[in-house]
């Protein structure tokens, strides 16, 4: 009897001190939760979340300061990522911060710019080129279509501009057909 | 429209067609053999199969013309009538068919989604809630002492009555399988267990004749490309290996190779169940593996086990395995040094 | 006879190819306009050169190759550029790019064509020729030519394979080119083999063409270098290039790269004509051959310019029957339904059909997969179709990569065996363009991850660079230099005594002829004054003590 429970304690001894090692010796290095969460969330940075970007916003989730749900540019799909990331329940886009809009890029009409820099200065990925009393443009490829830009401008010469799709970045299909009968 | 504008002439429904066909050539000795009371199950079966199949396409929205008409319900009815004792009382296959239907099938998803082989999964309830019932098998007509008649099969197996207070054992009897098992346990030896008139020259007398019919229907099928031969190959060439090393180790306590390749459910099972595409694997190799793994497996609880014959389990534990089989057998893709799957993924 | 090898599966769909294959190529007729894409091949569109208004003639460059995967285009016949805008184009999105529209003055007046001599050029010279003249990849899918006929750091390619398979039914273009042509292809394959610096050349034809591969081979035999004509089995896709180059070498081109890997190249027969008259004669791509068949009148076989109307070659083949509810370009099998008749003739149409329900049966509904694996049988890549489908289906896009989907080459096999009549090639479009767009919206996301994050680093070292010239300011006023101290003293009081004469400058003058009483009350004033002045300067004072 005596035997058996050293003999067993032993083994626990012995495998958990191996176990322990290993999880020591062999960890995982592994990226901190908020790079995580920073990946899934779209990089608008918008703002639209509350949180002055989306790295904040990521920051405040993974303190649990903030709910999964609140960012309109990443969509129903994002929330699904995000609560499949934290094995949390899947909720619908919190309507108080928007809803979700086709993607779109800012457009500044450059006949009414006035050059007063103040959308330079709102833009959070610096997509904007120009300087004071200088006309300015956007760069279409570098702008996430925030629309941080447009309150600021003091003649209302910023569009978002809906990006329409064209050849190239035109997407085939999911085959729709059902088996079951439309009830 | 998509393309390809054009396809093939091949359709669900005609390949269970095929099945159905290639079952027949089985079904006629059957009747010629052992009178016509398969015909009795095999119509029970089909019209529980499609009763059942239509109730639960209609509860779960499904169009039912053409899940019905795609034939997979017959099949399974088919199979199952032809797994079971033929002079059975009616329940009986009407119970295991409804079971393999509802549960086994649509319960799982219908066509295409089920986990396990319906008939199988039919046959396995059937054997282990009425084993009494499962277990007496009609005698060939060469070795019953009472024929009797069409009428008086529908009478047994409606009203449970024959003629005249004959005996039940006059018109059933145990399987070779069964006899072989219960005459070894007393201690004979498989020479003089295979003196008995009920064996003939490789398992049972009229059974072994229905085997080789359901070879040729197989064969039949293979030539139809309906089946390719891996599964069946592997499954009967396991089985023959398994029985080969143990008979001759000991001739006397282990049945020849040939006598279970032709007695119980291996030829039905190597050909029309293992074969069934939705529960089986479907790379080559892993075809191979799932057909070795059956055939091994039946050999198994045929010799050790408890159960007359070991078909319908084998398929049943090996169904399990299936997903495991298919990841690990992907077959190398076209330019690719090596196998897809684990290790190659950018 | 040379060793066949065999690729997995392949199919046997109905050839339909006697329709057109009886006569021989004709010239369409000129149309009145000319469509003509600046994107007609892969790679980036090339760059109009032209404006609306200007003259053009037939075969001079309208648009310039624009970056190195790209091709030049010109203009099809002599005209005007009317307009250079968005119109619909042949894609099976039914999406308008931009096309340089030509209105034909009818003399069809060529540019001044100047042959090259190939053999003078240097390699890289030659291959910027071809890709001025526009040439590219004719099979189908216009890779291209000069970036494939870049032997690379090997300096050259042992095995130029020409594919005349043409594996695809109803089909017919490269089988009359190689009937009508053959020469000219064998010259424009001598252009290649010299570009490659080729030992063996071999040309690739399906067995159901015997007066193709007779052309072939005699033309061959004419040749000053030794070119082998083998007729292949007629088995779909043998016509897709890593299949023709499995079949005719046993060899594999590599899933991740190209067939030079393996030291083989491939190119379409009606490549290596447009080859030659590029070299030999100077003509840039203005024209294809092009099979219009199906539900039409008379199914022929046209030399079409590039952006001819397709209704304008449906019209010249005498028309579409009754039944005709749309047109397909290129075959049955991979082809797909044109948006609208108007759309051009571009480099990739290799044919035209007129198709109808009693041609191509729309097929049954879907059922639910059994899993048959009657599709990885046919899958001439040795994919696992079913497995596919059940990862694109479930938009498992990670896992369906795992399995090789990018290694589809859409053939169609799988669908056309399919029993459950599952449209699969659907399927792995849909994932493999879906996983292209995440690709490209995940490159998004990180370029304005690294922007924002820069533009953060430097609001913060704006900030402070601010902050500090703040406090240098500050520090300035704090401890300024005792100099600089006196100075500003002497200034001030400079400025005191200036203001002070000022003052005094401006003193009362009116005061004096005034009575002394007057002058007493004044004087008083001015003590009362000057004491009130005094009393609020000395609270203040005092306030600052403490």
């Amino acid at each position: 009897m005596l035997a058996a429970i050293l003999v067993m304690s032993g083994l626990a001894v012995v495998l958990g001190a191996v176990l322990g090692f290993s999880a020591v010796k062999f960890r995982v290095q592994d990226n901190p939760l908020v790079e995580k969460i920073d990946a899934i969330l779209p990089q608008t940075q918008c703002g639209q979340c509350g949180f002055p970007g989306c790295k904040p916003y990521a920051q405040a989730i993974a303190e649990e300061r903030a709910d999964i749900n609140q960012c309109p540019p990443g969509g129903e799909e994002g929330i699904r990522k995000l609560a499949e990331l934290l094995g949390k329940e899947f909720k619908p886009l919190n309507a108080e911060h928007g809803a979700p809009k086709t993607k779109s890029v800012a457009v500044i009409d450059e006949r009414l710019c006035i050059g007063c820099t103040l959308c330079l200065q709102a833009c959070p990925v610096d997509a904007i080129l120009g300087a004071a009393k200088q006309m300015h443009t956007v760069l279409a490829a570098e702008c996430t279509g925030c629309g941080l830009c447009v309150p600021p401008c003091p003649v209302d010469c910023i569009a978002m501009v809906e990006l329409r799709e064209e050849i190239a970045t035109w997407k085939w299909k999911y085959p729709v057909y059902q088996f079951k009968r439309a009830s | 429209m998509n393309p390809p504008y054009v396809t093939g002439s091949s359709s669900v429904s005609t390949i269970m067609l095929k099945v159905l066909l290639a079952l027949l050539p089985a079904v006629a000795a059957y009747v010629l053999l052992f009178g016509p009371a398969i015909l009795i199950g095999i119509a029970l079966a089909s019209a529980t199969a499609l009763a059942c199949e239509a109730f639960m396409l209609r509860l779960r929205r499904y169009p039912i013309k053409p899940f019905l008409l795609d034939g997979s319900a017959l099949v399974t009815a088919w199979l199952l009538a032809l797994a079971m004792p033929p002079l059975a009382p009616w329940w009986l296959v009407v119970v295991g068919t409804a079971f393999a239907i509802v549960v086994a099938k649509q319960l799982y998803g219908g066509l295409g989604s089920n986990l396990f082989n319906p008939a199988m999964v039919g046959y396995a309830v059937m054997i282990i809630s009425f084993p009494a019932q499962m277990t007496q098998w009609q005698a060939p007509h060469a070795l019953a002492s009472l024929h009797l008649s069409f009428l008086q099969e529908l009478q047994y197996m409606f009203g449970g009555t024959l003629p005249d207070g004959a005996k039940l054992d006059a018109v059933t009897m145990a399987t070779p399988l069964d006899t072989l098992r219960t005459q070894l346990k007393l201690g004979h030896s498989v020479e003089t267990i295979r003196q008995m008139p009920i064996f003939g020259a490789f398992s049972g007398k009229g059974s072994e004749t229905v085997a080789w019919c359901y070879l040729a229907g197989g064969l039949l099928l293979w030539q139809q490309r309906v089946i390719t031969w891996h599964i069946p190959a592997a499954f009967l060439a396991t089985l023959a290996l398994a029985a080969g090393a143990f008979y001759l180790h000991d001739p006397a306590h282990f049945a020849p190779p040939w006598f279970h390749l032709m007695s119980g459910g291996a030829m039905l099972g190597a050909f029309f169940i293992a074969t069934d595409p939705v529960t089986g694997a479907t790379t080559p190799k892993g075809k191979l593996i799932f057909g070795a793994g059956i055939g091994l497996l039946t050999y198994i609880i045929r010799a050790f086990g408890n159960f007359p014959d070991g078909v319908a389990f084998a398929v049943l534990l090996m169904n399990i395995c299936v997903p495991l089989i298919d990841a690990y057998t992907q077959p190398r893709v076209f330019g690719h040094p090596t196998k897809p799957g684990r290790g190659t993924q950018q | 006879m040379r060793p066949l090898y065999r690729f997995n599966g392949g199919v046997h769909p109905p050839q339909h190819k006697e329709e057109s294959s009886g006569h021989p190529i004709v010239p369409a007729p000129l149309p009145a306009r000319l469509v003509v894409p600046v994107h007609q091949h892969i790679g980036n569109p090339a760059k109009p050169l032209v404006q609306p208004g200007d003259r053009v003639l037939k075969g001079q460059l309208i648009a310039q190759a624009e970056g190195y995967v790209s091709a030049a285009v010109h203009a099809p016949t002599s005209g005007t550029v009317s307009t250079v805008a968005m119109h619909l184009v042949p894609h099976p999105s039914g999406l308008p790019d931009l096309c340089i529209t030509v209105e034909a003055d009818g003399e069809d007046r060529w540019i001044e064509r100047q042959p090259i001599d190939y053999r003078e050029l240097d390699a890289s010279t030659l291959r910027n020729r071809l890709r001025d003249a526009g040439v590219v990849g004719l099979g189908g899918a216009v890779f291209p030519t000069f970036i494939k006929l870049n032997p690379g750091a090997q300096q050259r390619v042992p095995t130029l394979i020409l594919n005349g398979a043409e594996c695809e039914p109803w089909i017919t273009c490269d089988d009359r080119l190689m009937r009508e042509r053959a020469a000219q292809i064998v010259a424009g394959i001598a252009v290649m083999r010299f570009m490659l610096g080729s030992q063996e050349v071999l040309v690739g034809i399906e067995d159901n063409k015997p007066e193709a591969i007779a052309a072939m081979a005699e033309a061959c035999a004419q040749s000053a270098f030794p070119i082998e004509v083998v007729a292949v089995p007629t088995l779909y896709p043998a016509g897709g290039a890593k299949q023709l180059i499995k079949v005719l070498t046993g060899k594999e081109a590599p899933s991740s790269g190209r067939s030079t890997d393996v030291g083989v190249a491939c190119f379409n027969v009606a490549t290596a004509y447009t080859v030659h008259r590029a070299v030999d004669h100077g003509e840039p791509v203005v024209s294809r051959v092009v099979t219009v068949t199906g539900n039409v009148r008379e199914p022929r076989n046209f030399e079409a310019l590039i952006g001819t109307p397709v209704s304008d070659l449906v019209a010249a083949a005498g028309g579409a029957r009754e039944g005709t509810d749309r047109l397909v370009m290129g075959g049955p099998m991979m082809g797909f339904d044109l948006p609208s008749p108007e759309v051009p003739l571009v480099k990739a149409c290799n044919c035209v059909i007129a198709a109808s329900p009693a041609l191509f049966k729309p097929a049954p509904a879907p059922m639910p997969c059994i899993r048959c694996g009657r599709c990885a049988r046919a899958c001439p890549v040795e994919l696992q179709p079913q497995e596919l489908y059940w990862f694109a289906r479930a938009k498992n896009f990670g896992k369906a990569q795992e399995y090789a989907l990018f290694d589809c080459i859409e053939c169609g096999c799988c669908s056309y065996v399919c029993p459950s009549h599952i449209p699969l090639v659907q399927y792995y479009r849909f994932a493999k363009s879906e996983i292209w767009a995440r690709e490209k919206e995940k490159k998004a996301a990180d370029l304005a991850r690294e922007r924002h994050e820069f533009r953060q680093l430097r609001l913060e070292r704006e900030k402070r660079e601010r902050a500090e010239k703040l406090a240098q300011k500050t520090a300035a006023k704090a401890a300024p230099a005792p100099g600089e101290a006196d100075a500003k003293k002497a200034a001030i009081l400079a400025a005191v005594e200036r203001a002070k004469a000022k003052k005094a400058a401006a003193a009362p003058r009116n005061v004096d002829n005034l009575p002394p009483e007057a002058l007493e009350e004044i004087a008083k004033i001015e003590a009362r004054r000057a004491q009130v002045r005094d009393m609020a300067r000395r609270p203040v004072a005092e306030e600052k003590e403490p």
